[in-house]
């Protein structure tokens, strides 16, 4: 159509005789041929190998405690208190010993773990309304309908923060001991700060505007999510800066687990103390738990974990150990493969037609 | 009341009475539009401005599989039900209607264009003669004249001059057009006849020849000869006919003639040319007075008419005097043999249905290499009664195979959507031998009635050769339709001429041969080209790729489909069987729509895995596509297992790496977004490997739509999970800060790279095992092309059918027409003559339906006559 030049003649109604039209742009044609693929296969053999034996070396120079503490030692009291919905109001606090036997060295991450909570369930997942966390005041007093049914408490008074995620928020708290020899306890110091997602501190979470007004003001026309026993902006008494939608502990809470058992971060340890400078010491610990949160009615448990980390992550030996097993798999279909074109392929007998 | 019920039968467009009758008055246009009866324009477009939208809409959603997604759409809407946002299928689904919509406004426009946009291609040309022969005709040899005057005079064509100077010739024989056309290239141009005259142009001097007598061709006489006087009053009888028949009515002073003529015919005849000797002979007019008396009473007998004129004629066609002999190429198109010698190669199975004569239709089959001379048998089914025909088809099936059962063998089964479709298939029988069968129209109506049908397919189908003549354009569709259901084939038809269309309509696939038959077959057709030869190329080299491309195009589409579905069944036992999607919405949106779209839109329309040289070296590579084999049920079990086995590790690989671990500064990395990012980035990098190992044919189209999909799969992913998308679409945006907070994490592309090795490293060995092991003929192909130049492409020197058969005589095998030239009939009815549906002439520049300009050699008669 429209074309400038109209040819005539008897090759008039002939198609393009350019490359494209006539299917002959130029191309390359790789084939599976011995001479690729053997050698890929080998040198993909060595490659895992590597990595596997790298990486297992990585991961095994980490340091991990886990201890679940659902009904061990005195929380086993805590656990049938909160069998009882009607206990809620009232707070237990159980205490936990373990004991290290080799120093953590470097920085100690200390994690909570849930087993068998569904976080990525998908009603559950939906039921937020990152408008309102991210300060919108719209949003604030008239949550999203997403939120339902923990949009807005029975007397109509919007909730905020609105949701199932965020009013199932983890409400535990731990308080670590170190025992020293021969001394008193030592508090072990956990930075609750700078534990979150940048970009969740940042952007994602934002309290809404105050204009010189306090936040208690801000948030005075909203209602606490229903199983909350403080309001958001008090959710941190020591610290008036992590308060709101901007608190860490509620933030790590929001980025929701992809897995039913799943840890999140509780505090770094906070290697300004001298005793703490290199890491954890050997010897014996205690938590002390305030133990706020039900795990019987979905069959779940908590734990802590504490753990050093590499820039592998933590200690997960699944890695290191597929590449190993991937490796010899490689190995093992390369001679395969080598046996079956020395015997079969090699001379070309089956290329004749 | 009438008037209503009829308005309401049209508006409910039942009760609509078929119509009867017409009235109109001859050269009364405004009395006959009053009725308004539908016109004679042509209209092939479909819509129009107003009627675009909705026509449009509703034709795209009778599509089941958009009907499928509007429904989708429908219900994602409400939250409760869906796990998806509304987009996700709102955008794909906008996206292909919009696309088709400007298909179809498109193919609208142009068809509308097409419709008056064809012409009469392109003019005759008179390629070759002789330059020696032409001046010594210019020079007067006397006998070189007599031998032009003779096919100027001697024949039944019919002139048509619609212009001055522009005549058309319509002959019976395309043979008889061309050698009048001959006669008329050196000089001696047959103007016009009446029934008593023939007018002919003799080197530029007209000159009216009085026709006494057409003593015409039959098939005994196997000649025919015309007795003329010249204006000088010389009598003269000219005979052209079988040389046999011929030489044996000469005068013996023609002996040496004879062996010198005798030993060019053999010539002609071993390269396949169809031959005719020429003779003639003065006469006295006592003679020709009395023989003109006993001619009248002859024809006029009530009584043993035609014996009585064989034996008139017996007596005066003797004694002729040998002026030479004639021999016309059996002017198939270019390349019709080798072409039908590739195709069965192919395992295509080809059948001839034309409206020609028996003696044409075989003779054309010898000419094309379907009926051969060491075939064992060539049966003829050319009864006219339905018992005949029955014996005669199981006569042939009994020679072929003596053991064949009675009733043939009917696969009954179930196909297509649902099953919802019965088949039946007839089975193939073991056959010894080639065989040939050549059947007529008279005897296919009767083979074709239900309870012959079966026996016709099973004969046919034992024979290498079928060639169904005397057709018509209804039994063309009959027959096709016939194999269609009894076969399960897949059927294309050919033909150039309006006889074939409802034949090109019946078939699976119909090719129009554009040519000087006019438009009907094109404009009705799939697939139009000028030649036949076009169609080795259609089928083996672009049905072929096509094949190919759509196979693997669905096989990749089903398999990045189910594996994608997979991955989510397994999820829904880590997420409490709630619905919830492993990957980001917008990544489902775009996944089918962007991410994967181009590179595989670039497979189906660039792949080749034996280019095409190879592919006419090797005709055999067309035969997997006949057996189904790139995507039979079978291979979409095979899809779906492998799959299924990709799903697996594209799912547990990530879940093991990530469940319980953490980003290197111990913040969150088992998250939902993060695991959803990282199982997607998994899976488009799985299917993009996937889809370079599917290709064979790398283009830089190919390289740019991978490589550009995955960069434009990052750069998509980290706009919208960019701080500016989040904060102005908060609710559309939730994963903000995801791509950066784990694409930086070297575990995750650990895992990344550990989930590519192991989804693609299986299909690699498996492949590279089966080539080793059991090529197929693809493999062996693409092996010799890397290890081989092509075996230099040996230009075919036109393989002359090499036959003992001196059969050929240039005439139209049945009764001529010489009784309707010597009426008066012709005057008022010109016969319109019939095409050979499949292998036509229509490449000739000797008998077809042109304007032959002749005025060129009037007015320069020194001149060259080639243009």
């Amino acid at each position: 159509m429209g074309k400038a030049k109209v040819k005539s003649g008897p090759l008039a109604r002939r198609p393009d005789n350019s490359a494209f039209k006539q299917q002959r742009l130029p191309a390359w044609s790789p084939m599976l041929t011995a001479n690729t693929v053997l050698p890929f296969f080998y040198f993909m053999a060595a490659i895992c190998m590597l990595l596997g034996v790298w990486l297992l070396l990585t991961v095994q120079s980490t340091q991990e405690m886990k201890l679940d503490y659902t009904e061990a030692g005195s929380c086993n009291l805590c656990y049938q208190k909160r069998q009882n919905a009607s206990n809620a109001a009232q707070s237990c606090t159980c205490k936990v010993m373990f004991s290290i036997q080799k120093a953590f060295k470097g920085d100690v991450f200390f994690y909570y773990g849930l087993k068998n909570f569904h976080q990525n369930l998908r009603r559950y997942m939906d039921s937020r309304d990152d408008g309102q966390m991210v300060g919108r005041k719209r949003n604030l007093k008239n949550p999203s309908s997403y939120c339902q049914p923990f949009d807005k408490d029975q007397t109509g008074v919007p909730i905020a923060p609105c949701g199932a995620v965020a009013n199932s928020i983890f409400n535990d708290s731990f308080t670590l001991s170190y025992h020293q020899p021969g001394s008193s306890p030592v508090r072990i110091p956990l930075l609750r700060r700078g534990i979150t997602w940048y970009t969740d501190e940042n952007v994602k979470f934002r309290n809404p505007k105050t204009e010189n007004l306090t936040l208690a003001e801000v948030f005075k026309d909203t209602a606490p999510p229903l199983y909350w026993q403080k309001p958001v902006y008090e959710l941190d008494p020591d610290d008036p800066t992590n308060n709101g939608f901007i608190n860490e502990d509620l933030i790590i809470w929001m980025r929701e687990a992809a897995f039913p058992n799943f840890k999140k971060l509780y505090g770094v340890l906070n290697r300004a103390d001298e005793v703490f400078a290199k890491g954890l010491p050997a010897g014996n610990y205690t938590i002390d738990i305030n133990y706020n949160f039900p795990v019987q009615y979905f069959r779940g448990r908590k734990e802590v974990v504490l753990t050093t980390l590499t820039w592998f992550g933590g200690q997960n030996h699944f890695l290191p150990v597929a590449y190993l097993v991937t490796s010899s798999l490689i190995l093992l279909l390369a001679v395969v493969l080598t046996v079956i074109w020395w015997k079969f392929g090699k001379a070309g007998k089956n290329m004749q037609e | 009341m009438g008037l209503v019920a009829s308005f309401f039968g049209q508006l409910c467009g039942k009760e609509k009475k078929p119509e009867e009758e017409r009235h109109l008055r001859a050269n009364d246009r405004s009395f006959n539009l009053t009725y308004r009866y539908a016109n004679n324009a042509i209209k092939t477009s479909k819509y129009n401005i107003l009627t675009f939208l909705p026509r449009n809409l509703f034709e795209q959603f009778q599509r089941l599989a958009n009907a499928y997604f509007l429904f989708l759409m429908i219900l994602q809407v409400i939250p409760q039900v869906s796990s998806l946002s509304w987009f996700t299928t709102a955008v794909p689904l906008m996206f292909v209607l919009s696309i088709t919509a400007v298909k179809d406004a498109n193919d609208d426009i142009k068809t509308e264009k097409v419709d008056f946009s064809w012409n009469q291609l392109a003019d005759p040309k008179f390629v070759f003669h002789d330059h020696s022969l032409l001046e010594t005709v210019k020079q007067g040899n006397p006998d070189a004249q007599a031998f032009f005057r003779l096919l100027a005079l001697c024949h039944t064509v019919m002139p048509d001059e619609k212009k001055e100077g522009e005549l058309y010739y319509q002959a019976q024989s395309p043979d008889e057009g061309a050698l009048v056309t001959a006669a008329r290239n050196f000089g001696f141009v047959f103007r016009s006849r009446t029934p008593e005259s023939i007018t002919v142009i003799e080197m530029g001097k007209q000159v009216i020849y009085e026709l006494l007598a057409v003593l015409d061709f039959n098939n005994v006489r196997k000649r025919m000869s015309v007795i003329v006087r010249s204006p000088e009053g010389k009598l003269t009888l000219f005979c052209k006919g079988a040389d046999t028949i011929i030489f044996e009515r000469l005068h013996p002073s023609c002996k040496k003639l004879v062996e010198v003529t005798n030993k060019h015919l053999s010539e002609y005849a071993g390269e396949g040319l169809r031959t005719l000797a020429l003779a003639y002979k003065d006469l006295d007019e006592s003679f020709m007075d009395e023989w003109k008396q006993r001619h009248h009473e002859a024809s006029t007998a009530l009584v043993e008419r035609e014996e009585k004129l064989d034996e008139l004629y017996e007596e005066i066609e003797k004694d002729l005097l040998l002026l030479g002999a004639t021999a016309v190429e059996d002017k198939l198109q270019d390349g019709v043999p080798q072409t039908i010698e590739q195709l069965a190669k192919a395992d295509i199975k080809i059948w001839v249905l034309t409206g020609d004569k028996q003696e044409t239709a075989e003779n054309i089959g010898y000419s094309c290499n379907m009926l051969r001379e060491e075939m064992k048998e060539i049966f003829i089914v050319a009864a006219n009664t339905a018992e005949g025909v029955k014996e005669e088809l199981e006569n042939a099936r009994r020679k072929m195979s003596s053991s064949s059962a009675d009733k043939p063998s009917v696969i009954k089964a179930r196909a297509g959507l649902f099953w919802l479709q019965k088949t039946e298939t007839v089975q193939d029988e073991k056959v010894d031998g080639e065989y040939g069968l050549v059947i007529n129209g008279h005897s296919l109506a009767f083979a074709l009635e239900k309870d012959l049908q079966l026996e016709l397919l099973r004969t046919a189908c034992m024979c290498q050769t079928v060639i169904c003549c005397r057709v018509t354009p209804l039994q063309k569709a009959q027959v096709v339709q016939l194999v269609k259901k009894y076969k399960q084939a897949v059927t294309l038809a050919i033909g150039d001429g309006a006889n074939d269309v409802s034949m090109i309509k019946a078939a699976h696939i119909g090719v129009g041969i554009s040519g000087q038959e006019g438009m009907q077959a094109v404009l009705s057709s799939d697939f139009s080209f000028a030649q036949f030869r076009y169609l080795q190329r259609l089928l083996l080299v672009h049905g072929r790729w096509s094949y190919l491309r759509m196979c693997k195009f669905l096989q990749y589409f089903f398999y990045k489909n189910f594996t994608f579905t997979f991955v989510h069944f397994w999820y829904a036992f880590f997420c409490g069987f709630s619905a919830q999607t492993v990957y980001d919405e917008w990544f489902i949106t775009l996944y089918n729509l962007m991410y994967t779209a181009l590179p595989v839109l670039g497979l189906s329309i660039f792949d080749q895995d034996v280019n095409d040289r190879w592919s006419f070296q090797y005709p055999q590579l067309y035969t997997p596509g006949q057996l189904n084999q790139y995507f039979s049920k079978k291979a979409f079990v095979r899809c779906m297992m492998k799959s299924c086995y990709s799903s697996l590790i594209l799912f547990f690989i990530p879940w093991a790496a990530m469940h319980d671990t953490v980003r290197d500064d111990g913040k969150d990395i088992a998250d939902y977004q993060s695991f959803a990012l990282l199982a997607q980035t998994c899976l488009l990098i799985v299917m993009s490997i996937q889809l370079s190992l599917d290709t064979h044919y790398w283009t830089a189209v190919n390289q740019f739509f991978v490589w550009g999909s995955l960069a434009g799969y990052f750069a998509i992913t980290f706009t919208m999970y960019s701080n500016g998308m989040f904060l102005i679409f908060t609710s559309a945006f939730p994963f903000i800060g995801t791509a950066r907070n784990s694409l930086n994490q070297p575990n995750v592309w650990l895992t990344i790279f550990l989930t590519s090795l192991l989804c693609i490293l299986p299909v690699v060995a498996f492949r590279f095992i089966l080539i080793q092991l059991r090529p197929t003929i693809n493999d062996k192909v693409r092996h010799k092309m890397r290890n081989e130049a092509l075996p230099a492409t040996t230009k075919h020197v036109h393989v002359r059918r090499i036959s003992t058969r001196r059969s050929g005589y240039a005439f139209s095998h049945s009764q001529g027409y010489g009784d309707l030239v010597t009426s008066r009939k012709f005057l008022l009815k010109i016969p319109v003559r019939t095409r050979p549906a499949l292998f036509t002439e229509t490449d000739s520049p000797l008998a077809q339906n042109q304007p032959q300009h002749y005025r060129t050699i009037t007015e320069e008669p020194e001149g060259s006559q080639s243009p």
